[in-house]
C-alpha cells in the first residue's frame, strides 16, 4: 500500500503541530519518522492512522483519499508506545481481538481466530504463552504481542509509535533486528516513530527527519548522514561541529584568513561551517587551514577526540585524531575538514 | 538477613518509616478500641435487643403487614435507584475522564453535591419543587395522575439524589488514570464504539464499578433523612425500613421495641451480607484484581 501525505497541517488549539508536511511512502517500505520530542512525528503517525484528523491537507492510501475516514475504515495496524494491551484478556484473546470484533459477515469462526492467533504467536516467537495475561510478560514480550495483535487484522499499513522506547538497550537491539526480519517476511508498508537516530538509521529504508512540525530531510541512512541538507540535520544526526565563517568570492574565511575551502555556490556573507569530527585531515603547516588550541582530549572507543578552541572568541570544535597523536593541552593543532557543508547564518 | 542476632523486630526497628514500639502499640490499641466501641458493640446491641424476648417475638415482627411492606419498598427503591445511578455514574465518569469540555471541573464538584448537602434539605427541596401545589407537581398530578411527593416515586427520587455520587466517584479517578490508550487500541483494531465499551472500558473498571454499586446499594437501603421528609410516612405505603424502625421505636410497647430492633437487625444483616459478598469476590478474583491494578 502506497501512502501519500499532501500538504498536511495540524493545529492543536491554534498551535501548529505540523506545518505543510508532504511525504510519499512507497509500497513495502520501512520508514522511520525521526526527530526530537515536539517535532510532530507522533502527530503525523496518528494522522496516518486516523486517530487524529488534519486541519488541512490530504492523506492518500493508494489512490483513495483516506483523510476523512475513521480509524476503523482505514484498516491500519497500530502499535502503541506503551503497547495498550487489554489487561483483562489473555495474550491469545488480545491477538484475536481485531478478528473477534468484525461484523458477523466477515468474522472468522472462533476456531479460526484461535488458529490465526497461534500462527502469529509463532511469528513473534512467543508460542506457548497464549494463556498468559499481559502483566505476566516482560516488556519485550508485550511489545511482540502488541505487534502480533496489530498484524492479526491484516492491516494495509503498519504504524509503530516509539516501538522500542520503553525497553532496555539489550532488548532494544534484539527487537530491532527482529522487526526488520518480520517486515521483510510480511512485506507490510511500515512507518515507525523514533527519537533514536541509531535505531532509525539502522532499521529504516528511508529516514524522515522532522523538526518543529516540518520535514527537514527525507533519505536513506547514507543520504541523511553524509549529505545533511540543513544545519538542524547536521547537528541532530551524528556528531558535528559548527564554526562561524564568512563567504567571500566563493571562498571560506575564518576571521582574517582563508581556510582553504571553496564554496562556489554559497552566497556571500556570514555563514556556518559544519563538519563531523572524523571528516578532517590534520595539517603540519598552516597555509589555509583551521588552527586551534587543544582544550581537552578524551578517548572514545578506538579513537581519540580533541576539543579545540579557535580564534579570539574561543569557538569550540571537536575533531578526531589518531590514538597516538601527541596532542597535549595548550598545544596548537591545525586541520582542514575533508567533508563539510556551509549554510548561510540565520539572522 | 544472614545475621542470626538480628531478630525480625529489630529489623523492623531499622526501617526509617517505622516508629518506636510504644507509638505503634498505642496506635494499634486506639484503632481497636475505637472500632470496638463505635462499630462492633452497637451492632451487637441491635441483635441482642432484637432477640430480647426470644426468637419467636423477633420473628413475629415479620407477620406485621407494615414491616413486610417496608422491606418490600426498601428493596424496590434500591432496585430502581442503584441501576439508575450505575448508568448515570458510568456516563458521567466517561464524560469527565475521556473528554475535555468547559465546565468539567465544575461538573465534578456538582456530582459531589449530595455528599455535602444534608439529606433533609434535599428532601425538602423536592417537596417544594414537586409537591401537589407547585406548578410541576400539579401538572404531573392532573395530566398524568402521578403523585410524586408523599408517594413511592418521591421516595425513589430522594434516594437517587442521595446516592448519586457513589458510582461516579469510584469510576472518575480510575478512568482518568487509565486514559484513552486502550480505547484507541480497540478502535484501531476495528472495534465499534459499543464493542470498545463492552470489551475494553467496562472490564477495565469493573472492580471500581462493583464497589461503587455496593456502596450505593448500602446507602440506598439505609437512607433516612431525605426519605423521611418526602414520604409523609404513610404506613404500609411510603415507609421504608429505616422509617419503619423509627416508627416502631416511637411506640411505647415492649413488642414494638423488639420489632424495631428486629427490623434493624435485618437492615444491618443486609449490610453485612454486602460486605461479605465484596470480601468473597476480592478473595475469589484476587489474581484478576492484581492484574487490572498492575499498571500497563
Amino acid at each position: 500500500m502506497e501512502l501519500s501525505i499532501r500538504n498536511v497541517r495540524k493545529e492543536f488549539d491554534r498551535f501548529p503541530a505540523l506545518e505543510d508536511v508532504s511525504l510519499d511512502i512507497r509500497s513495502g517500505e520501512l520508514i522511520a519518522l525521526l526527530g526530537p520530542s515536539g517535532s510532530g512525528k507522533t502527530t503525523l503517525l496518528r494522522l496516518i492512522a486516523g486517530l487524529d484528523f488534519p486541519t488541512s491537507g490530504a492523506i492518500l492510501f493508494g489512490d483513495e483519499d483516506a483523510s476523512r475516514k475513521s480509524v476503523q475504515e482505514r484498516n491500519v495496524g497500530f502499535v502503541f508506545q506503551h503497547y495498550a494491551l487489554f489487561r483483562n484478556m489473555t495474550v491469545g484473546e488480545n491477538i484475536g481481538f481485531g478478528l473477534k470484533v468484525r461484523p458477523a459477515a466477515t468474522r472468522p469462526a472462533t476456531a479460526d481466530i484461535r488458529r490465526r492467533a497461534m500462527e502469529l504467536l509463532d511469528l513473534v516467537q512467543l508460542a506457548g504463552l497464549e494463556n498468559r495475561y499481559p502483566n505476566q510478560l516482560s516488556g519485550g514480550q508485550r511489545q511482540r504481542v502488541a505487534l502480533a495483535r496489530a498484524l492479526a487484522i491484516e492491516p494495509r499499513v503498519l504504524l509503530l509509535d516509539e516501538p522500542f522506547g520503553a525497553l532496555d538497550a539489550q532488548v532494544r537491539r534484539e527487537l530491532r533486528r527482529w522487526l526488520r526480519e518480520i517486515h521483510d517476511r510480511t512485506g507490510h508498508t511500515t512507518v515507525f516513530v523514533t527519537h533514536d537516530q541509531e535505531e532509525a538509521l539502522e532499521l529504516a529504508d528511508r529516514v524522515v527527519v522532522m523538526s518543529q512540525g516540518r520535514v527537514e530531510q527525507v533519505g536513506s541512512a547514507d543520504e541523511v548522514y553524509d549529505r545533511p541538507n540543513s544545519p538542524f540535520v547536521y547537528s541532530f544526526i551524528g556528531e558535528s561541529s559548527g564554526l562561524p565563517v564568512r563567504v567571500e568570492n566563493g571562498e571560506l574565511w575564518l576571521e582574517d584568513r582563508p581556510i582553504g575551502l571553496k564554496a562556489a555556490d554559497a552566497p556571500g556573507g556570514r555563514a556556518t561551517l559544519h563538519f563531523r569530527p572524523q571528516d578532517v585531515e590534520l595539517l603540519d603547516g598552516c597555509g589555509g587551514c583551521i588552527a586551534g588550541t587543544v582544550s581537552s582530549s578524551r578517548r572514545v572507543a578506538g579513537t581519540r577526540r580533541i576539543e579545540l578552541e579557535i580564534g579570539p572568541e574561543h569557538h569550540r570544535v571537536e575533531i578526531e585524531v589518531p590514538i597516538d597523536h601527541a596532542a597535549a593541552q595548550k598545544s596548537r593543532v591545525a586541520f582542514r575538514p575533508t567533508r563539510w557543508a556551509v549554510f548561510p547564518a540565520s539572522a | 538477613m544472614s545475621d542470626p542476632d538480628l531478630s525480625a523486630a529489630d529489623a523492623a526497628q531499622l526501617s526509617p518509616t517505622t516508629e518506636a514500639w510504644p507509638v505503634r502499640a498505642a496506635l494499634i490499641a486506639l484503632t481497636i478500641v475505637v472500632v470496638a466501641v463505635l462499630l462492633v458493640v452497637p451492632l451487637l446491641v441491635v441483635f441482642v435487643q432484637a432477640l430480647g424476648l426470644g426468637i419467636g417475638a423477633a420473628l413475629s415482627t415479620f407477620r406485621d403487614a407494615d414491616a413486610v411492606a417496608a422491606i418490600g419498598l426498601t428493596l424496590l427503591v434500591a432496585a430502581v435507584a442503584v441501576p439508575c445511578n450505575m448508568i448515570f455514574g458510568i456516563a458521567a465518569a466517561w464524560a469527565i475522564a475521556k473528554y475535555r469540555f468547559p465546565g468539567r471541573a465544575f461538573l465534578i464538584t456538582l456530582i459531589d453535591l449530595p455528599f455535602s448537602v444534608s439529606p433533609v434539605v434535599a428532601g425538602l427541596v423536592y417537596v417544594l419543587l414537586l409537591g401537589p401545589f407547585t406548578p410541576i407537581g400539579a401538572w404531573l398530578l392532573e395530566d398524568y395522575g402521578v403523585r410524586v411527593i408523599f408517594a413511592v416515586p418521591g421516595v425513589v427520587l430522594a434516594t437517587i439524589f442521595v446516592t448519586f455520587p457513589f458510582v461516579a466517584r469510584e469510576l472518575i479517578p480510575l478512568m482518568q488514570d487509565q486514559g484513552t490508550g486502550d480505547e484507541e487500541a480497540a478502535i484501531s483494531l476495528g472495534a465499534s464504539g459499543w464493542q470498545t465499551f463492552w470489551y475494553v472500558t467496562l472490564p477495565n473498571v469493573k472492580w471500581a464499578l462493583l464497589y461503587g454499586v455496593l456502596l450505593c446499594n448500602a446507602r440506598a437501603m439505609g437512607e433516612f433523612g431525605a426519605v423521611a421528609v418526602i414520604s409523609g410516612k404513610l404506613r404500609g405505603e411510603t415507609v421504608t425500613m429505616p422509617l419503619q424502625i423509627e416508627l416502631y421505636y416511637q411506640e411505647f410497647r415492649a413488642m414494638a421495641q423488639v420489632s424495631a430492633f428486629s427490623l434493624a437487625a435485618v437492615l444491618a444483616g443486609l449490610a453485612l451480607v454486602t460486605l461479605a459478598i465484596k470480601s468473597w469476590l476480592e478473595w475469589r478474583y484476587a489474581d484478576q484484581l492484581a492484574a487490572t491494578r498492575a499498571g500497563h
